[in-house]
């Protein structure tokens, strides 16, 4: 079903470490006299959406920012916790612009486009420099400067940090920027806004169609380029580190409009959580992979050694990932840690009461540094730990479990982060440009602004150049009415359902399905078992959900059930992508295709490749197109960190 | 767990509003209160009834959405916690609990639990910045910050804007808000130029929709990143100085 079309990644020409600088020249500007006759929306305001939001309107265009949070500072954005790399080497251990480059590649399995990652690379130092003039106040030495810390896949310290807080800080400070913004009347901002519909007219994207989640009201908004900036999908296996109201909506809207969907079977699974308690858990917590600077992961040698943690001695306690992976030990990527500790559970020799997690400790780590110095580092981690578990961490060790958390599949976009419909473009975790198949910690944030404050203000101008003195679409065009139309349709109909089970229900049930089949693991009947249960679920969705209440209130299950219904879909083409991706690679790990030590086996001579799914109609399954990955600079090497 | 729950259930934000007692029975002592509130909304709709409408997203106690008065606490019993973090281990069984919204007029309800907190946006907007256009900053390590005076920007810098200092003033004063985010701003080197007209936009914004603040320091408790109410002092400091501060010598 490989589709013969062509995806252009417009890579530009020259030396990778030239090419950001010749695109930049080559591309075409705008005037700054001609930036205001531009309208440009924005959804979504986390780190991509509000960093860009307030960049474009400081160049002068005019922007409309969108969110269903009632204030920008809400994104989930804010919930990162560890850190943000960049190249800056002040830590004088042999970083630079190639190595961030050379690691991230490899840490997403080589799955990842050179071009697009060295330019992540050589923007990342700018991000830092911009958040702190901004007011950002990371973590310092005594001597006034920056300090760093470690992070999983990385043999240098070069994650710039704000306490625990790290994603909270760099959103404040987007926020903030934004809200200069709004205040000189650049940027306008709507707030409790959902957008549930992209309109397409003469294949370029003139508008979106918004829900407004306080009156129900369906309105349009025309413009000349409309940016997604809606976050990741992680929701689609119900319990995740995601914010309950992550969704996958407004990409997935895209894409039925025509913007190709890639790798969505690159799902990231989250080593350090919180283990679910109860059946009633609503989401996961993460606790930060920077605890595994200095925490130690474990399990008791005897699956069967009944003692408290601390009553372990240590010659019976296995620290399987020191053991296994001597040269980069608690420090290995996501993706290994996950696997590691999931082997350790299906051996049985899972921890706590409902023996689904591993123990993170700190006894040696407090006997080293002294308690305050850890408390100064974790502070914030350790009392949320405790909040949640009624456990204090100093005493006794951690428990983790691995935990969906990010994904890094979306929509396809070429080298200026346009999807495959012209004007339609995607930041930050909705696209899947620069993480591969395994995103390395403290590259979210990074990413999420290099595209909003660096890469989209430098590539938009050449898409606008063409549209100058144009008029977007009025919003009584025909095809803004059918599209609000569509969607009030779409509003009343989970409304008429009336049917007996809530949409919560059926979230779990996917989630349940989503988790076995298309999680940590996969094997071809498990994807096969899952493709033939989603369509059934969905189709006892379509005839048994109840939704109750009316569409001109304020309706949150109105707004779940869209939500869920998207998934819904999402899923099914989450499990084909699995299915057909025949190798191991990153966090997409099939079983069939592995090392004799378990690690990923990947097969580069067939699968080095993006897949994109374009979407035909209701009745056809999606096409895939390949965009082949070329290698240059990078070695392909089966991933090792022993 | 079984727990009676009188809920604050309004339609919108002119409808009269009143309490409406719901069973929550079977509830497990290591489920959050959200949760609890999940599981009761699910009874409602599987009878029909239209579930209890409250802000919530991330549950881990830093997007700041979440936040009702737990009989009549902003965000419950537990010191330092947010509603979405507070956990049903911390109430007894068979207990009643009353769940309401901020009372503030200047966040009025849009519907049951759920308020509208815009006005602290236009707070911000009214200077809660440093002005760095995107490209225009120096290398980060020539701004040096001693560690002392970052690590105070950071307690400050770690409000959620949940409102409950404002819920818990009996004067609906906004002045923990405003102090922490002028406190993040203004003890950094980054943020003295633009310090005292930040100051007085940000006050003067503030008291356009809030209270007064006379000192009782309910704010300080109810916070759930305990935020103290130092930071208002400082405020009331940095805006006297900025009221006679004669701005062409800032730069001496």
């Amino acid at each position: 079903m490989t589709a013969t079309v062509t995806l252009d990644a417009k890579i530009p020409e020259g030396p990778l470490a030239a090419k950001w600088d010749n695109h930049r020249f080559s591309t075409r500007l705008v005037n700054p006299a001609n930036k205001r006759k531009y309208q440009i929306i924005i959804v979504g305001s986390g780190l991509a959406g509000a960093s860009a939001a307030a960049t474009l309107g400081e160049l002068g265009y005019r922007v409309k920012v969108f969110t269903f949070h009632d204030s920008p500072r809400r994104a989930h954005s804010i919930a990162a916790q560890g850190g943000i790399n960049a190249a800056k080497n002040y830590r004088n251990d042999g970083d630079s612009v190639f190595r961030l480059f050379y690691d991230t590649v490899k840490g997403g399995d080589y799955r990842s486009r050179e071009a697009n990652v060295y330019r992540l690379a050589q923007v990342s130092n700018q991000i830092i420099d911009q958040c702190t003039a901004q007011g950002v106040p990371f973590a310092r030495e005594y001597g006034g400067l920056l300090d760093n810390r470690s992070f999983g896949g990385a043999q240098v310290s070069r994650t710039f940090y704000a306490r625990g807080q790290t994603g909270q800080q760099l959103l404040l400070g987007a926020y903030q920027a934004l809200a200069r913004q709004i205040a000189a009347g650049n940027v306008e901002l709507f707030t409790r806004a959902e957008m549930l519909d992209v309109v397409v007219d003469d294949g370029r994207a003139a508008g979106i169609v918004v829900r407004d989640l306080v009156t129900g009201v369906v309105s349009s908004h025309s413009a000349h380029a409309v940016v997604l900036a809606t976050g990741g999908y992680s929701n689609v296996f119900y319990l995740s580190t995601n914010a309950m109201a992550c969704n996958v909506t407004a990409i997935w809207r895209a894409h039925r409009k025509g913007a190709a969907f890639a790798n969505p079977c690159y799902t990231q699974i989250h080593p350090t959580c919180i283990p679910a308690s109860d059946e009633f858990q609503s989401k996961l917590t993460l606790m930060s992979e920077s605890l595994r600077n200095d925490g130690r992961i474990w399990v008791p040698v005897d699956p069967d050694d009944a003692r408290q943690a601390n009553e372990i001695p240590p010659d019976r306690r296995d620290y399987y990932l020191e053991r296994t992976y001597p040269a980069f030990g608690n420090l290995v990527p996501r993706d290994v840690a996950s696997r590691a500790a999931m082997r350790m559970i299906d051996q049985n020799r899972g921890v706590g009461p409902l023996r689904n997690g591993v123990y993170l400790d700190f006894e040696d780590a407090i006997g080293r540094l002294g308690a305050d110095v850890v408390e100064e580092r974790y502070g914030n981690l350790f009392e949320m730990y405790q909040r949640i578990t009624d456990e204090n961490p100093y005493q006794v060790p951690m428990r983790i479990y691995p935990a969906p958390h990010y994904t890094m599949g979306g929509l396809w976009v070429d080298y200026n982060l346009m999807t495959t419909i012209p004007g339609l473009y995607a930041t930050g975790e909705a696209n899947f440009s620069d993480h591969g198949a395994n995103r390395l910690g403290a590259s979210a944030l990074m990413q999420g602004l290099a595209d909003g404050y660096f890469v989209l203000p430098a590539t938009i101008g050449d898409y606008l150049a063409d549209h100058l003195n144009t008029t977007p679409l009025p919003t009584d065009h025909p095809a803004f009415v059918a599209a609000e139309q569509a969607v009030r349709g779409r509003v009343d109909g989970f409304l008429a359902v009336n049917g007996t089970r809530t949409v919560d229900w059926f979230h779990r049930e996917l989630g349940t399905i989503m988790i076995e089949h298309c999680g940590i693991a996969r094997s071809r009947p498990g994807l096969e078992k899952a493709i033939a249960e989603i369509p059934a679920l969905r189709q006892e969705f379509e005839t048994d959900v109840r939704v109750v209440g009316s569409a001109d209130t304020l309706n949150q299950s109105v707004e779940k059930a869209g939500r869920v219904a998207d998934f819904f879909e999402l899923a099914e083409l989450m499990c084909r992508d699995a299915l057909d991706r025949e190798e191991s690679c990153g966090g997409h790990f099939r079983v069939e295709h592995q090392t004799p030590e378990g690690e990923a086996l990947r097969d580069d001579e067939n699968f080095a490749f993006v897949s994109a799914w374009a979407w035909k109609d209701e009745a056809t399954p999606q096409v895939k197109i390949e965009e082949p990955l070329v290698f240059e600079y990078v070695k392909l090497a089966q991933r090792s960190y022993k | 767990m079984n727990l009676t729950l009188r809920v604050w259930r309004q339609t919108g934000p002119d409808a009269p509003g009143r309490f409406e007692t719901y069973q929550a029975d079977g509830i497990s002592p290591e489920a959050s209160f959200l949760e609890m509130l999940d599981i009761v909304n699910e009874r409602l709709e599987r009878s029909g009834q239209e579930p209890i409408v409250f802000d919530h997203d991330c549950r881990e106690g830093i997007c700041g959405s979440c936040g009702v008065m737990i009989d009549g606490v902003p965000h419950g019993p537990q010191l330092g916690t947010a509603t979405c973090q507070l956990h049903m281990r911390k109430f007894d069984d068979g207990a009643t609990v009353v769940v309401e919204p901020w009372r503030v007029a200047a966040f009025p309800v849009v519907r049951d639990l759920m308020v509208d907190r815009s006005a602290f946006d236009r707070i911000i907007e009214a200077g809660g910045y440093i002005s760095v256009s995107t490209g225009s900053a120096p290398d980060a390590n020539e701004i040096l910050v001693p560690k002392d005076a970052a690590d105070a920007a950071m307690d400050a810098a770690a409000c959620i804007g949940c409102g409950a200092c404002v819920a818990a003033c009996p004067n609906s004063a906004a002045q923990l808000f405003t102090a922490a985010k002028l406190a993040h701003l203004n003890l950094l080197p980054q943020g003295q130029t633009e310090r005292d007209r930040r100051t007085l936009a940000m006050v003067d914004t503030m008291e356009s929709f809030f209270g007064s603040c006379t000192n009782h320091g309910e704010c300080e408790t109810a916070c759930p990143k305990s935020i103290s109410v130092d930071t208002i002092a400082l405020m009331n400091r940095d805006y006297l100085k900025a009221m006679f501060s004669d701005r062409r010598l800032v730069g001496r």
